[in-house]
């Protein structure tokens, strides 16, 4: 009995083990101060600091989470000039297994169409099971390479995903609607999904991982190699600041002053107080 | 002559009312490059909205409806609307930037070997043809795109970016569209939405709210901002990343995926509005934005913005509110 019951938990893991891809992209920190380039047309990036994408490491996360509870193994994909090698190996020390880094250094000659046939040509080679990766990226913000991607491949995807839960060659997965609404949906694998920062907490790096990392597999791959040329058709034409909608009234002073005339507004003209 | 067409969001006979603004969008982008609008509305049975829709200056009103559009799904949607598009060659198709078109519109747009140029603010007419102004980095800057390649062109419509009230009435032809579609073909199965549990905390209620995203750096800080909202006696409200954090529940979010609010006055500390943050609350009367950083979007719709630390400001603040209430 003993024998064939741990039998049937080994058959059971190995069914519900995922080769699972996570999609991740190199972005300016947060609060980057930003200047528009010589060419206009996006943000001079050479004296910038960056990190990975928010909602790409909630992917990564997830991504994790699935192996440790079902088996399986962790790639990550990443399309980005040589910088976003760290961003990479921060990857590999939270636990990914390999990576692979689409290398280009002008990227912004691909659209979002573009960018998900590199991708699709370099995940397609991997045959996954799964495949994650944020809902949006915080610098263009199209919302859109993971559902792309998935067409591309010809595999079904979810998005705004806030649970996944592996079922037999199938999976569900809570989709977050709008306005405090939910769904479940299931699928067959392989899929796309598009996850939703927040549905998960987030790991830091061990120093073991770390260690780890720096003899873990990075393939380099180039456009030319995945076949892949430029041929987009949304193009950014000009950056500029955005105009003000609002005449905002900056109070200065120092923070007590500036507390005092701020009072002063909402008692005497807005009236709250 | 070129056709701009928006494609209509319902749920269970239901207007999405960003439909109504995308639909705005249409009529002026159709007047500006001297063609036409029509719209499309799909689902089950889509009789009745469509009907509704006849009373709009419109070309034509594609009713496309098949039992299996009933439930929202990417597969049966993109199918139908990509049938619908090859038969009535629109140059441009629009979308209200909801989340179900999130879901589906990319996928349809690469049918066509297309770009969805998502969530746009606005667009201007050059040479007969938009360039659409969309969002980057938060909100932090502009960028005017222009869709190249073969028509059609596809673009979805930020909430609050047109006026429902513009939309010019008149009279449409409706027709009927009933898309080839099989069971096999659509892969993933919904359930039927739910919400998690009833709200205990209702924000639309609340006259003032005290909102605070990251700038309150730790979640030991949040007592700092809850101070405030209670000299104020304001509801305390936080962008998703606090939230996402555990910091405050999620019933206190504000944003697309939170509480749309519109209070009589909104002080947003240490949030730097995200265009996500910024649909839940620009609608409030007045807005007040405390930021460390100047060039923040959130002071692109503050009536009243103080540039500094919050720290040092809240205490300064709270300090003041008692005073002048004695």
């Amino acid at each position: 009995m003993a024998a064939s019951s741990s039998k049937d938990l080994l058959t059971e893991r190995w069914l519900l083990s995922m080769k699972i891809i996570v999609s991740i992209k190199q972005v300016p920190v947060r609060d980057s101060q930003l200047r528009i380039d010589a060419s206009g047309r996006w943000i001079q990036d050479n004296d910038l600091s960056f990190e990975i994408n928010e909602p790409d490491a909630y992917a990564l996360e997830e991504a994790l989470q699935l192996k440790e509870r079902h088996g399986g193994e962790v790639v990550a994909l990443c399309a980005g000039p040589a910088r976003a090698s760290q961003t990479i190996r921060e990857a590999l020390a939270k636990g990914a297994d390999r990576a692979i880094h689409i290398e280009e250094e002008n990227l912004n000659s691909f659209d979002t169409l573009g960018i998900a046939k590199l991708l699709a040509a370099a995940a397609k080679a991997e045959q996954p099971d799964l495949i994650l990766t944020g809902l949006q990226s915080d610098d263009l913000g199209y919302g859109q390479t993971g559902v792309v991607l998935a067409e591309v491949l010809g595999l079904p995807h979810g998005t705004i995903i806030m649970a996944v839960e592996k079922l037999n060659g199938s999976i569900r997965v809570k989709r977050e609607l709008e306005d405090g609404w939910f769904q479940n949906v299931e699928m067959p694998l392989p899929a796309v999904l598009t996850i939703q920062s927040g549905i998960n907490k987030l790991r830091y790096a061990t120093l073991m991982g770390i260690k780890k990392a720096k003899t873990k597999e990075i393939k380099r791959q180039t456009a030319a190699e995945l076949g892949v040329t430029a041929t987009p058709t949304a193009v950014i034409e000009k950056v500029y600041l955005p105009q003000r909608t609002k005449q905002t009234q900056i109070l200065d002073g120092n923070a007590k002053e500036a507390a005092a005339k701020l009072v002063e507004k909402l008692k005497f003209e807005v009236r709250v107080i | 002559m070129s056709c701009v067409l928006v494609v209509m969001e319902q749920r269970g006979g239901a207007w999405n009312r960003m439909s109504w603004e995308t639909l705005a969008a249409a009529q002026q982008l159709a007047s500006q490059i001297g063609g036409t609008a029509s719209a499309a509305v799909i689902g089950g049975d889509v009789a009745a909205l469509a009907n509704e829709l006849s009373s709009k200056k419109l070309e034509r009103v594609y009713a496309v409806s098949h039992p299996l559009l009933a439930n929202y799904t990417a597969d049966g949607f993109t199918a139908a609307l990509e049938q619908l598009i090859r038969k009535a060659n629109p140059s441009y198709v629009l979308f209200p930037h909801t989340y179900q078109v999130r879901d589906f519109a990319p996928k349809l747009a690469t049918r066509f070997n297309q770009v969805l140029i998502s969530d746009a603010i606005g667009f201007r007419v050059e040479s007969g043809a938009p360039i659409f102004v969309r969002q980057l980095f938060q909100g932090k800057l502009n960028a005017d795109v222009k869709s190249g390649g073969a028509e059609p062109h596809f673009a979805s419509i930020q909430a609050g970016a047109f006026r429902a009230d513009q939309i010019e009435n008149g009279s449409a032809q409706v027709e009927n569209f009933a898309p080839t579609l099989s069971a096999d073909a659509i892969r993933a199965k919904p359930d039927e939405p739910f919400r998690e549990s009833a709200r205990a905390v209702d924000l639309t209620a609340a006259e003032i709210i005290v909102s605070v995203g990251r700038g309150i750096k730790e979640k030991e800080n949040i007592p700092i901002v809850e101070e405030l909202a209670k000299a104020l006696g304001a509801e305390l409200a936080a962008s998703r990343p606090i939230c996402d954090s555990g910091w405050l529940p999620m019933e206190r979010q504000v944003g697309s995926s939170g509480q749309t609010v519109s209070p009589k006055v909104y002080m947003a500390v240490g949030i730097s509005g995200a265009i996500q943050h910024l649909v839940g609350m620009k609608g409030a009367k007045t807005i007040v934005a405390i930021n460390k950083d100047a060039n923040a979007p959130i002071f692109e719709v503050a009536d009243y913005g103080i540039v500094g630390d919050l720290f040092e400001v809240v205490p300064a603040l709270v300090e003041e509110v008692k005073k002048a209430k004695g």
